[in-house]
Protein backbone atom coordinates (compact mmCIF):
# COMPACT_ATOMS: atom_id res chain seq x y z
CA UNK A 1 0.00 0.00 0.00
CA UNK A 2 3.00 2.42 0.38
CA UNK A 3 2.71 3.43 -3.30
CA UNK A 4 -1.28 4.17 -3.24
CA UNK A 5 -0.50 5.72 -0.38
CA UNK A 6 2.38 7.88 -1.57
CA UNK A 7 0.00 8.69 -4.68
CA UNK A 8 -3.07 9.76 -2.59
CA UNK A 9 -0.53 11.99 0.05
CA UNK A 10 0.34 13.51 -3.93
CA UNK A 11 -2.92 13.69 -4.83
CA UNK A 12 -4.46 15.54 -2.00
CA UNK A 13 -2.39 17.19 0.49
CA UNK A 14 0.56 18.55 -1.32
CA UNK A 15 -0.79 21.83 0.04
CA UNK A 16 0.71 24.48 1.76
CA UNK A 17 -0.88 23.68 5.30
CA UNK A 18 0.42 20.02 5.21
CA UNK A 19 3.86 18.78 6.43
CA UNK A 20 5.09 15.19 5.53
CA UNK A 21 7.56 13.97 8.62
CA UNK A 22 9.28 10.78 7.97
CA UNK A 23 11.41 8.65 10.19
CA UNK A 24 14.27 8.17 8.08
CA UNK A 25 12.13 6.06 5.74
CA UNK A 26 10.49 5.44 2.32
CA UNK A 27 12.88 4.17 0.34
CA UNK A 28 11.62 3.33 -3.53
CA UNK A 29 8.45 4.87 -2.21
CA UNK A 30 8.25 8.39 -1.16
CA UNK A 31 10.77 10.16 -3.35
CA UNK A 32 8.35 11.68 -5.74
CA UNK A 33 6.66 12.78 -2.41
CA UNK A 34 9.84 14.43 -1.10
CA UNK A 35 10.50 16.01 -4.45
CA UNK A 36 6.59 17.60 -4.81
CA UNK A 37 6.51 18.59 -1.36
CA UNK A 38 9.78 20.71 -1.55
CA UNK A 39 10.67 22.14 2.24
CA UNK A 40 7.57 20.67 3.55
CA UNK A 41 8.75 17.32 3.53
CA UNK A 42 10.64 16.57 6.75
CA UNK A 43 13.26 13.05 7.07
CA UNK A 44 13.35 14.05 10.44
CA UNK A 45 16.36 11.05 11.06
CA UNK A 46 15.73 8.38 13.35
CA UNK A 47 14.64 9.82 16.11
CA UNK A 48 11.15 9.28 16.17
CA UNK A 49 9.78 10.56 19.74
CA UNK A 50 11.21 13.78 18.69
CA UNK A 51 9.53 13.24 14.97
CA UNK A 52 6.11 13.63 17.03
CA UNK A 53 6.89 16.65 19.52
CA UNK A 54 8.13 18.39 16.21
CA UNK A 55 4.43 17.47 14.31
CA UNK A 56 2.93 18.43 17.35
CA UNK A 57 4.16 22.01 17.76
CA UNK A 58 3.61 22.05 14.03
CA UNK A 59 -0.26 21.04 14.12
CA UNK A 60 -0.35 23.27 16.86
CA UNK A 61 -0.02 26.37 14.43
CA UNK A 62 -2.80 24.85 12.12
CA UNK A 63 -0.58 23.11 10.08
CA UNK A 64 -1.88 19.57 9.38
CA UNK A 65 0.87 16.80 9.85
CA UNK A 66 1.56 13.28 8.04
CA UNK A 67 3.76 11.11 10.37
CA UNK A 68 5.24 8.03 8.62
CA UNK A 69 7.09 5.13 9.49
CA UNK A 70 7.48 1.40 10.04
CA UNK A 71 4.37 0.63 12.10
CA UNK A 72 6.13 -0.31 15.83
CA UNK A 73 8.35 2.95 15.02
CA UNK A 74 5.29 4.89 14.53
CA UNK A 75 3.22 4.69 17.77
CA UNK A 76 5.44 2.34 20.39
CA UNK A 77 8.83 3.95 20.51
CA UNK A 78 6.94 7.67 20.64
CA UNK A 79 3.54 6.27 23.00
CA UNK A 80 4.34 9.06 25.38
CA UNK A 81 4.56 12.15 22.39
CA UNK A 82 1.48 10.57 20.86
CA UNK A 83 -0.17 10.70 24.53
CA UNK A 84 0.75 13.83 25.75
CA UNK A 85 1.55 15.89 22.41
CA UNK A 86 -0.79 15.17 20.15
CA UNK A 87 -3.89 13.63 21.62
CA UNK A 88 -4.15 15.98 24.99
CA UNK A 89 -4.30 18.22 22.35
CA UNK A 90 -6.88 16.89 19.77
CA UNK A 91 -4.30 17.70 17.07
CA UNK A 92 -4.73 16.88 14.06
CA UNK A 93 -1.64 14.83 13.06
CA UNK A 94 -2.42 11.38 10.95
CA UNK A 95 0.57 8.70 12.22
CA UNK A 96 1.15 6.58 9.24
CA UNK A 97 2.22 3.28 10.24
CA UNK A 98 3.79 1.22 7.53
CA UNK A 99 3.40 -2.78 7.82
CA UNK A 100 0.33 -3.63 10.42
CA UNK A 101 0.47 -7.26 11.78
CA UNK A 102 3.36 -9.26 10.49
CA UNK A 103 3.65 -7.84 7.40
CA UNK A 104 7.45 -6.67 7.80
CA UNK A 105 7.80 -10.89 8.13
CA UNK A 106 11.60 -11.79 7.61
CA UNK A 107 12.69 -8.57 9.12
CA UNK A 108 11.46 -9.85 12.80
CA UNK A 109 10.24 -9.57 15.82
CA UNK A 110 10.64 -6.19 16.61
CA UNK A 111 9.44 -4.87 12.80
CA UNK A 112 5.92 -6.42 13.15
CA UNK A 113 3.22 -4.41 14.85
CA UNK A 114 0.33 -6.37 16.56
CA UNK A 115 -1.35 -4.92 19.59
CA UNK A 116 -0.86 -1.01 17.36
CA UNK A 117 -4.51 -0.56 16.98
CA UNK A 118 -5.45 -1.51 20.58
CA UNK A 119 -2.72 0.68 21.33
CA UNK A 120 -4.09 3.69 19.52
CA UNK A 121 -7.48 3.37 20.58
CA UNK A 122 -6.85 3.04 23.86
CA UNK A 123 -5.71 6.54 23.29
CA UNK A 124 -8.90 7.87 21.61
CA UNK A 125 -6.93 8.43 18.44
CA UNK A 126 -8.60 7.03 15.19
CA UNK A 127 -7.21 4.44 13.93
CA UNK A 128 -7.75 3.37 10.00
CA UNK A 129 -6.93 0.09 8.78
CA UNK A 130 -7.56 -0.04 4.90
CA UNK A 131 -7.89 -3.31 3.60
CA UNK A 132 -6.97 -2.13 -0.21
CA UNK A 133 -4.98 -0.07 -2.36
CA UNK A 134 -8.09 2.10 -3.14
CA UNK A 135 -9.07 2.89 0.04
CA UNK A 136 -5.83 5.05 0.54
CA UNK A 137 -7.56 7.80 -1.44
CA UNK A 138 -10.41 7.92 0.75
CA UNK A 139 -8.25 7.16 3.76
CA UNK A 140 -5.02 9.30 3.62
CA UNK A 141 -5.51 12.95 5.21
CA UNK A 142 -8.64 12.50 7.72
CA UNK A 143 -7.45 15.07 9.90
CA UNK A 144 -10.28 15.91 12.57
CA UNK A 145 -8.44 14.26 14.50
CA UNK A 146 -5.89 12.12 15.73
CA UNK A 147 -5.19 9.69 13.19
CA UNK A 148 -3.42 6.39 12.85
CA UNK A 149 -3.51 4.90 9.64
CA UNK A 150 -1.76 1.00 9.62
CA UNK A 151 -0.67 0.33 5.99
CA UNK A 152 -0.43 -3.38 5.13
CA UNK A 153 -0.47 -5.23 1.68
CA UNK A 154 -3.17 -5.81 -0.70
CA UNK A 155 -3.99 -9.63 -0.79
CA UNK A 156 -7.37 -9.56 -2.30
CA UNK A 157 -7.58 -12.26 -5.19
CA UNK A 158 -6.25 -10.97 -8.72
CA UNK A 159 -8.35 -9.24 -11.07
CA UNK A 160 -10.97 -8.27 -8.48
CA UNK A 161 -12.26 -4.87 -7.78
CA UNK A 162 -12.72 -3.64 -4.62
CA UNK A 163 -15.97 -1.50 -3.24
CA UNK A 164 -16.56 1.51 -3.19
CA UNK A 165 -14.56 2.68 0.65
CA UNK A 166 -17.18 2.35 3.40
CA UNK A 167 -15.85 1.63 6.63
CA UNK A 168 -17.50 -1.41 6.77
CA UNK A 169 -18.17 -2.96 3.05
CA UNK A 170 -19.41 -6.87 2.30
CA UNK A 171 -16.88 -8.23 -0.52
CA UNK A 172 -17.64 -11.47 -0.79
CA UNK A 173 -21.39 -12.65 -0.51
CA UNK A 174 -22.17 -15.60 1.78
CA UNK A 175 -25.10 -17.33 3.52
CA UNK A 176 -23.68 -19.04 6.18
CA UNK A 177 -23.07 -16.48 8.45
CA UNK A 178 -20.89 -13.99 8.47
CA UNK A 179 -17.17 -12.73 8.50
CA UNK A 180 -15.46 -9.67 9.68
CA UNK A 181 -11.96 -9.01 8.54
CA UNK A 182 -9.52 -6.48 9.81
CA UNK A 183 -8.09 -4.41 7.04
CA UNK A 184 -5.89 -6.59 3.89
CA UNK A 185 -7.11 -9.52 6.55
CA UNK A 186 -10.40 -8.98 4.05
CA UNK A 187 -8.42 -10.00 0.82
CA UNK A 188 -7.01 -13.06 2.48
CA UNK A 189 -10.12 -14.25 3.70
CA UNK A 190 -11.76 -13.39 0.27
CA UNK A 191 -8.89 -15.29 -1.59
CA UNK A 192 -9.67 -18.21 0.77
CA UNK A 193 -12.99 -18.66 0.16
CA UNK A 194 -13.93 -17.49 -3.04
CA UNK A 195 -14.14 -21.06 -4.64
CA UNK A 196 -16.47 -21.98 -2.04
CA UNK A 197 -20.13 -21.87 -2.68
CA UNK A 198 -22.58 -18.95 -0.98
CA UNK A 199 -24.07 -21.59 0.58
CA UNK A 200 -20.78 -23.14 2.27
CA UNK A 201 -19.23 -20.06 2.67
CA UNK A 202 -19.79 -16.55 5.17
CA UNK A 203 -20.40 -13.20 4.10
CA UNK A 204 -16.78 -11.97 4.04
CA UNK A 205 -16.65 -8.55 5.71
CA UNK A 206 -14.33 -6.15 5.03
CA UNK A 207 -13.99 -3.48 8.51
CA UNK A 208 -11.51 -0.98 8.27
CA UNK A 209 -12.66 1.36 10.99
CA UNK A 210 -12.71 1.07 14.43
CA UNK A 211 -14.69 4.19 15.63
CA UNK A 212 -17.78 4.34 14.48
CA UNK A 213 -19.34 0.53 14.70
CA UNK A 214 -22.31 1.43 12.71
CA UNK A 215 -22.35 -2.28 11.45
CA UNK A 216 -24.85 -2.51 8.54
CA UNK A 217 -27.97 -4.15 8.91
CA UNK A 218 -27.36 -6.63 6.61
CA UNK A 219 -24.82 -7.62 8.94
CA UNK A 220 -26.63 -8.02 11.89
CA UNK A 221 -29.11 -10.52 9.73
CA UNK A 222 -26.45 -12.95 8.63
CA UNK A 223 -24.90 -13.23 12.19
CA UNK A 224 -28.68 -13.35 13.66
CA UNK A 225 -29.13 -17.14 12.89
CA UNK A 226 -26.24 -18.06 12.06
CA UNK A 227 -21.96 -18.24 13.05
CA UNK A 228 -19.59 -15.43 13.53
CA UNK A 229 -15.86 -15.21 12.28
CA UNK A 230 -13.69 -12.35 13.17
CA UNK A 231 -9.85 -12.46 11.89
CA UNK A 232 -7.24 -9.96 12.20
CA UNK A 233 -3.93 -9.76 12.02
CA UNK A 234 -3.57 -8.37 15.72
CA UNK A 235 -3.44 -9.21 19.47
CA UNK A 236 -7.02 -10.07 20.60
CA UNK A 237 -6.74 -7.41 23.39
CA UNK A 238 -8.48 -4.43 22.20
CA UNK A 239 -8.51 -5.03 18.52
CA UNK A 240 -11.85 -5.64 16.19
CA UNK A 241 -12.84 -8.88 18.16
CA UNK A 242 -13.38 -7.18 21.37
CA UNK A 243 -14.72 -3.78 19.86
CA UNK A 244 -17.43 -5.86 17.98
CA UNK A 245 -18.34 -8.42 20.41
CA UNK A 246 -18.77 -5.55 22.79
CA UNK A 247 -20.39 -3.61 20.29
CA UNK A 248 -23.10 -6.88 20.34
CA UNK A 249 -23.58 -7.30 23.39
CA UNK A 250 -24.64 -3.79 24.23
CA UNK A 251 -27.05 -4.14 21.09
CA UNK A 252 -28.40 -7.59 21.90
CA UNK A 253 -27.47 -9.28 19.32
CA UNK A 254 -26.23 -12.45 19.21
CA UNK A 255 -25.14 -15.02 17.02
CA UNK A 256 -24.85 -19.07 17.06
CA UNK A 257 -21.21 -19.41 17.13
CA UNK A 258 -18.43 -17.16 17.66
CA UNK A 259 -15.00 -18.32 15.99
CA UNK A 260 -11.90 -15.61 16.59
CA UNK A 261 -8.57 -16.05 14.73
CA UNK A 262 -5.89 -13.41 15.82
CA UNK A 263 -2.13 -12.46 15.86
CA UNK A 264 -0.71 -15.22 18.56
CA UNK A 265 2.78 -13.62 18.82
CA UNK A 266 5.57 -16.12 18.17
CA UNK A 267 4.18 -19.39 19.52
CA UNK A 268 6.53 -21.17 18.44
CA UNK A 269 9.37 -19.57 18.68
CA UNK A 270 10.36 -19.46 15.01
CA UNK A 271 10.79 -16.73 12.60
CA UNK A 272 9.73 -16.12 8.77
CA UNK A 273 7.97 -14.96 6.24
CA UNK A 274 4.56 -12.76 7.17
CA UNK A 275 2.79 -16.08 5.72
CA UNK A 276 4.41 -18.29 7.95
CA UNK A 277 3.27 -15.95 10.97
CA UNK A 278 0.06 -16.11 9.87
CA UNK A 279 -0.64 -19.61 9.17
CA UNK A 280 1.09 -20.38 12.71
CA UNK A 281 -1.98 -17.98 13.90
CA UNK A 282 -4.44 -20.00 11.50
CA UNK A 283 -4.85 -16.66 9.45
CA UNK A 284 -3.83 -18.14 5.83
CA UNK A 285 -5.39 -19.15 3.54
CA UNK A 286 -5.54 -22.66 3.87
CA UNK A 287 -6.36 -22.10 7.46
CA UNK A 288 -9.09 -20.01 6.90
CA UNK A 289 -10.85 -21.69 4.36
CA UNK A 290 -10.69 -25.33 6.81
CA UNK A 291 -11.87 -22.90 9.63
CA UNK A 292 -14.99 -22.64 7.70
CA UNK A 293 -15.12 -25.95 5.95
CA UNK A 294 -14.42 -27.62 9.56
CA UNK A 295 -17.65 -26.03 10.83
CA UNK A 296 -20.98 -28.45 11.14
CA UNK B 1 15.80 47.52 35.76
CA UNK B 2 13.30 49.51 36.65
CA UNK B 3 11.16 49.80 40.08
CA UNK B 4 8.16 48.77 39.15
CA UNK B 5 9.43 45.45 38.09
CA UNK B 6 11.66 45.06 40.70
CA UNK B 7 8.06 45.85 42.64
CA UNK B 8 6.47 43.31 40.88
CA UNK B 9 8.77 40.77 40.59
CA UNK B 10 8.85 40.63 44.49
CA UNK B 11 4.98 40.74 44.56
CA UNK B 12 4.74 37.92 42.26
CA UNK B 13 7.19 35.66 44.60
CA UNK B 14 5.30 36.39 47.51
CA UNK B 15 1.97 35.38 45.59
CA UNK B 16 4.25 32.25 44.45
CA UNK B 17 4.98 31.32 47.89
CA UNK B 18 1.66 31.95 49.14
CA UNK B 19 0.28 29.83 46.21
CA UNK B 20 2.58 26.44 47.27
CA UNK B 21 1.57 27.28 50.97
CA UNK B 22 -1.98 27.39 51.09
CA UNK B 23 -1.85 24.49 48.73
CA UNK B 24 0.51 22.69 51.04
CA UNK B 25 2.34 22.01 47.62
CA UNK B 26 5.88 20.76 47.33
CA UNK B 27 8.03 21.78 44.05
CA UNK B 28 9.14 25.02 45.55
CA UNK B 29 13.01 24.21 44.70
CA UNK B 30 12.50 24.46 41.03
CA UNK B 31 9.87 26.93 40.97
CA UNK B 32 11.48 29.19 42.19
CA UNK B 33 15.13 28.97 40.83
CA UNK B 34 13.12 29.46 37.37
CA UNK B 35 10.40 32.45 38.49
CA UNK B 36 12.98 35.47 38.07
CA UNK B 37 13.66 33.94 34.40
CA UNK B 38 9.96 33.75 33.73
CA UNK B 39 9.26 37.07 35.02
CA UNK B 40 12.18 38.54 32.70
CA UNK B 41 10.76 36.59 29.43
CA UNK B 42 7.10 37.26 30.32
CA UNK B 43 7.40 40.68 31.34
CA UNK B 44 10.64 42.14 29.48
CA UNK B 45 11.84 39.73 26.27
CA UNK B 46 8.40 38.55 24.55
CA UNK B 47 6.17 40.31 22.23
CA UNK B 48 2.49 39.05 22.10
CA UNK B 49 3.40 36.87 18.99
CA UNK B 50 6.20 35.27 20.82
CA UNK B 51 5.38 31.38 22.39
CA UNK B 52 6.42 29.93 25.40
CA UNK B 53 6.87 25.88 26.28
CA UNK B 54 6.99 25.26 29.91
CA UNK B 55 9.50 21.57 29.57
CA UNK B 56 9.81 21.57 33.10
CA UNK B 57 6.36 21.28 33.68
CA UNK B 58 6.81 20.72 37.73
CA UNK B 59 7.34 24.51 38.04
CA UNK B 60 3.34 25.30 36.26
CA UNK B 61 2.83 27.25 39.63
CA UNK B 62 5.77 29.54 38.77
CA UNK B 63 4.61 30.22 35.49
CA UNK B 64 0.68 30.58 36.56
CA UNK B 65 1.85 33.51 39.48
CA UNK B 66 3.85 35.02 36.38
CA UNK B 67 0.70 34.69 33.92
CA UNK B 68 -1.46 36.47 37.16
CA UNK B 69 1.27 39.32 37.01
CA UNK B 70 0.58 39.82 34.14
CA UNK B 71 -3.35 39.70 34.56
CA UNK B 72 -3.71 37.35 32.02
CA UNK B 73 -4.99 34.80 35.40
CA UNK B 74 -7.27 36.03 37.79
CA UNK B 75 -6.83 36.06 41.78
CA UNK B 76 -9.43 33.63 41.76
CA UNK B 77 -7.93 30.90 39.69
CA UNK B 78 -4.38 31.11 41.55
CA UNK B 79 -6.92 30.09 44.62
CA UNK B 80 -7.82 26.68 42.80
CA UNK B 81 -4.11 25.85 42.24
CA UNK B 82 -3.76 21.60 43.19
CA UNK B 83 -7.55 22.09 44.29
CA UNK B 84 -10.54 20.71 42.97
CA UNK B 85 -12.36 21.58 39.86
CA UNK B 86 -9.19 24.09 39.03
CA UNK B 87 -7.73 24.54 35.26
CA UNK B 88 -4.44 25.07 37.45
CA UNK B 89 -3.12 21.37 38.02
CA UNK B 90 0.46 20.81 39.88
CA UNK B 91 1.66 20.32 35.95
CA UNK B 92 -0.19 23.10 33.37
CA UNK B 93 -2.23 21.57 31.05
CA UNK B 94 -2.24 22.98 27.43
CA UNK B 95 -6.19 23.37 27.58
CA UNK B 96 -7.62 26.63 29.32
CA UNK B 97 -4.54 28.55 30.51
CA UNK B 98 -3.77 32.13 28.36
CA UNK B 99 -0.44 31.46 25.92
CA UNK B 100 -0.01 27.50 26.98
CA UNK B 101 -0.34 25.19 24.34
CA UNK B 102 0.65 21.72 25.29
CA UNK B 103 0.12 19.56 28.55
CA UNK B 104 3.58 19.29 29.76
CA UNK B 105 5.22 17.55 33.01
CA UNK B 106 6.57 14.46 32.02
CA UNK B 107 10.25 15.67 31.38
CA UNK B 108 12.06 15.93 27.72
CA UNK B 109 8.74 16.66 25.59
CA UNK B 110 9.17 20.81 25.29
CA UNK B 111 12.34 21.09 22.93
CA UNK B 112 10.68 18.94 20.02
CA UNK B 113 7.10 21.18 20.22
CA UNK B 114 9.47 24.37 20.36
CA UNK B 115 11.09 22.41 17.14
CA UNK B 116 8.07 22.53 15.63
CA UNK B 117 6.49 25.79 16.68
CA UNK B 118 9.73 27.09 15.37
CA UNK B 119 9.24 25.08 12.09
CA UNK B 120 6.23 26.14 11.83
CA UNK B 121 6.43 29.49 12.12
CA UNK B 122 9.69 29.91 9.41
CA UNK B 123 7.05 28.44 6.99
CA UNK B 124 4.38 30.53 7.22
CA UNK B 125 6.88 33.94 7.06
CA UNK B 126 6.32 34.26 10.55
CA UNK B 127 8.88 36.14 12.68
CA UNK B 128 7.63 35.32 16.09
CA UNK B 129 10.37 33.49 18.41
CA UNK B 130 9.72 30.45 20.40
CA UNK B 131 10.94 29.94 24.18
CA UNK B 132 11.04 26.80 25.74
CA UNK B 133 12.11 26.51 29.29
CA UNK B 134 13.54 23.30 30.47
CA UNK B 135 15.60 21.72 33.80
CA UNK B 136 18.86 21.15 34.12
CA UNK B 137 17.74 16.85 34.99
CA UNK B 138 15.68 17.35 32.55
CA UNK B 139 18.60 16.99 29.69
CA UNK B 140 18.76 13.66 30.90
CA UNK B 141 15.84 12.77 28.62
CA UNK B 142 17.15 11.79 25.34
CA UNK B 143 14.49 13.29 23.44
CA UNK B 144 15.98 16.23 24.30
CA UNK B 145 18.99 15.35 22.44
CA UNK B 146 17.23 14.29 19.44
CA UNK B 147 15.52 17.91 19.85
CA UNK B 148 18.77 19.81 19.77
CA UNK B 149 20.31 18.05 16.94
CA UNK B 150 17.25 18.35 14.79
CA UNK B 151 16.52 22.37 15.66
CA UNK B 152 20.75 22.84 14.63
CA UNK B 153 20.21 20.80 11.75
CA UNK B 154 17.05 22.78 10.77
CA UNK B 155 18.79 26.15 11.74
CA UNK B 156 16.02 26.81 14.15
CA UNK B 157 17.28 30.90 15.00
CA UNK B 158 14.12 31.75 16.02
CA UNK B 159 14.43 29.16 18.99
CA UNK B 160 15.81 29.99 22.54
CA UNK B 161 15.64 26.86 25.37
CA UNK B 162 16.87 27.66 28.54
CA UNK B 163 18.01 25.47 30.96
CA UNK B 164 17.46 26.15 34.38
CA UNK B 165 20.91 24.58 35.68
CA UNK B 166 19.84 24.63 39.81
CA UNK B 167 22.22 21.66 39.51
CA UNK B 168 19.72 19.19 41.42
CA UNK B 169 17.68 17.05 41.03
CA UNK B 170 14.88 14.37 42.10
CA UNK B 171 17.07 12.51 44.20
CA UNK B 172 20.43 14.14 44.26
CA UNK B 173 23.18 16.56 42.65
CA UNK B 174 22.96 16.06 38.66
CA UNK B 175 27.30 15.58 39.24
CA UNK B 176 26.39 13.04 41.60
CA UNK B 177 23.30 11.32 39.58
CA UNK B 178 25.02 11.39 35.94
CA UNK B 179 28.16 13.25 36.29
CA UNK B 180 27.09 16.34 35.04
CA UNK B 181 27.61 19.33 36.17
CA UNK B 182 27.38 21.74 33.74
CA UNK B 183 25.61 21.29 30.61
CA UNK B 184 27.68 23.37 28.34
CA UNK B 185 30.13 21.79 26.68
CA UNK B 186 27.74 18.87 26.01
CA UNK B 187 25.51 21.08 24.08
CA UNK B 188 27.84 23.58 22.52
CA UNK B 189 29.22 19.95 21.27
CA UNK B 190 25.86 19.57 19.62
CA UNK B 191 26.42 22.43 17.24
CA UNK B 192 23.89 24.65 19.43
CA UNK B 193 25.04 28.52 20.21
CA UNK B 194 25.24 28.52 24.34
CA UNK B 195 25.26 31.25 26.49
CA UNK B 196 25.42 31.43 30.07
CA UNK B 197 23.87 34.01 32.48
CA UNK B 198 23.04 34.13 36.45
CA UNK B 199 19.52 33.33 36.56
CA UNK B 200 18.46 35.52 39.18
CA UNK B 201 19.44 38.42 37.13
CA UNK B 202 16.63 39.70 35.04
CA UNK B 203 18.41 42.12 33.38
CA UNK B 204 20.88 39.74 32.11
CA UNK B 205 18.91 37.32 31.25
CA UNK B 206 16.86 39.78 28.94
CA UNK B 207 20.32 41.06 27.07
CA UNK B 208 21.21 37.19 26.49
CA UNK B 209 18.19 36.73 24.49
CA UNK B 210 19.39 39.10 22.00
CA UNK B 211 18.93 37.38 18.81
CA UNK B 212 21.53 34.34 17.74
CA UNK B 213 24.97 35.15 15.74
CA UNK B 214 25.07 32.36 13.68
CA UNK B 215 21.80 31.05 12.28
CA UNK B 216 21.43 28.68 15.06
CA UNK B 217 19.08 27.71 17.75
CA UNK B 218 20.41 29.77 20.67
CA UNK B 219 20.40 27.58 24.52
CA UNK B 220 20.85 29.69 27.32
CA UNK B 221 22.41 28.26 30.41
CA UNK B 222 20.15 29.95 33.40
CA UNK B 223 22.62 29.79 36.68
CA UNK B 224 20.51 29.10 39.48
CA UNK B 225 19.74 28.17 43.09
CA UNK B 226 17.31 25.64 43.59
CA UNK B 227 15.01 27.17 46.17
CA UNK B 228 16.59 30.85 46.43
CA UNK B 229 15.33 32.45 48.92
CA UNK B 230 13.54 29.75 50.76
CA UNK B 231 14.72 28.12 54.58
CA UNK B 232 16.04 25.00 51.95
CA UNK B 233 18.15 27.30 49.51
CA UNK B 234 20.39 24.81 47.35
CA UNK B 235 19.55 21.62 49.02
CA UNK B 236 17.06 18.32 47.86
CA UNK B 237 14.52 19.13 50.17
CA UNK B 238 13.32 22.35 48.34
CA UNK B 239 11.90 19.49 45.63
CA UNK B 240 9.61 18.20 47.32
CA UNK B 241 8.51 19.47 50.82
CA UNK B 242 5.79 21.87 51.71
CA UNK B 243 6.28 24.61 54.08
CA UNK B 244 5.62 25.20 57.39
CA UNK B 245 3.41 28.49 58.63
CA UNK B 246 7.02 29.07 60.11
CA UNK B 247 9.04 28.72 57.43
CA UNK B 248 6.23 30.56 55.35
CA UNK B 249 7.05 33.71 57.54
CA UNK B 250 10.39 33.18 57.62
CA UNK B 251 10.54 33.25 53.13
CA UNK B 252 8.43 35.87 53.17
CA UNK B 253 10.81 37.88 54.89
CA UNK B 254 13.68 37.34 52.97
CA UNK B 255 11.91 37.36 49.77
CA UNK B 256 10.70 40.91 50.82
CA UNK B 257 14.29 41.36 51.66
CA UNK B 258 16.38 40.15 48.47
CA UNK B 259 13.92 39.14 45.89
CA UNK B 260 13.55 41.88 43.47
CA UNK B 261 15.78 42.47 40.63
CA UNK B 262 19.51 42.40 41.14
Amino acid sequence: MRKAFAAAVLENHNTEDCFFLTGDLGFMALEEVRAAMGGRFVNAGVAEQNMVGVAAGLARERLRVIVYSIAPFCYARPFEQIRNDVCLGGLPVCLVGNGGGYAYGHMGPTHHALEDCATMNALGVQVLAPAFDEDLLALVGRFSRPTYLRLGLDARPAGTQAPVYNPWREVLPGKRGALAALGPMAGVAWQALQGLSQEERPAVWAVCEFDEFSIPEAFHRQIANGPLHVIEEHVAQGGLGTHLTMDLVKRGIGCSSFTHRFALGYPSGRFGSQNFHRAQCGLDTQSIRQMITDQP
Amino acid sequence: MNNRFDELLIETKLRLLQMHHDAKSGHLGGNFSCIDALMALHHLVMAEEDRFILSKGHSAAALYATLWSLGKLSEEALTTFTRDDSLLPGHPSGAGIPGLQFSTGSLGHGPSLAAGLALAARHMGHSRRVFCLCSDGEWQEGGCWEALTFAVHQRLDKLFILIDQNGLQGFGRTMDVISCEDLSPRIAAFGAEVRRVDGHDPQGITRALSPGEHGLPVVLILETIKGKDLHFENSLESHYLPLTPEQYLAARNAIMQNGGAR
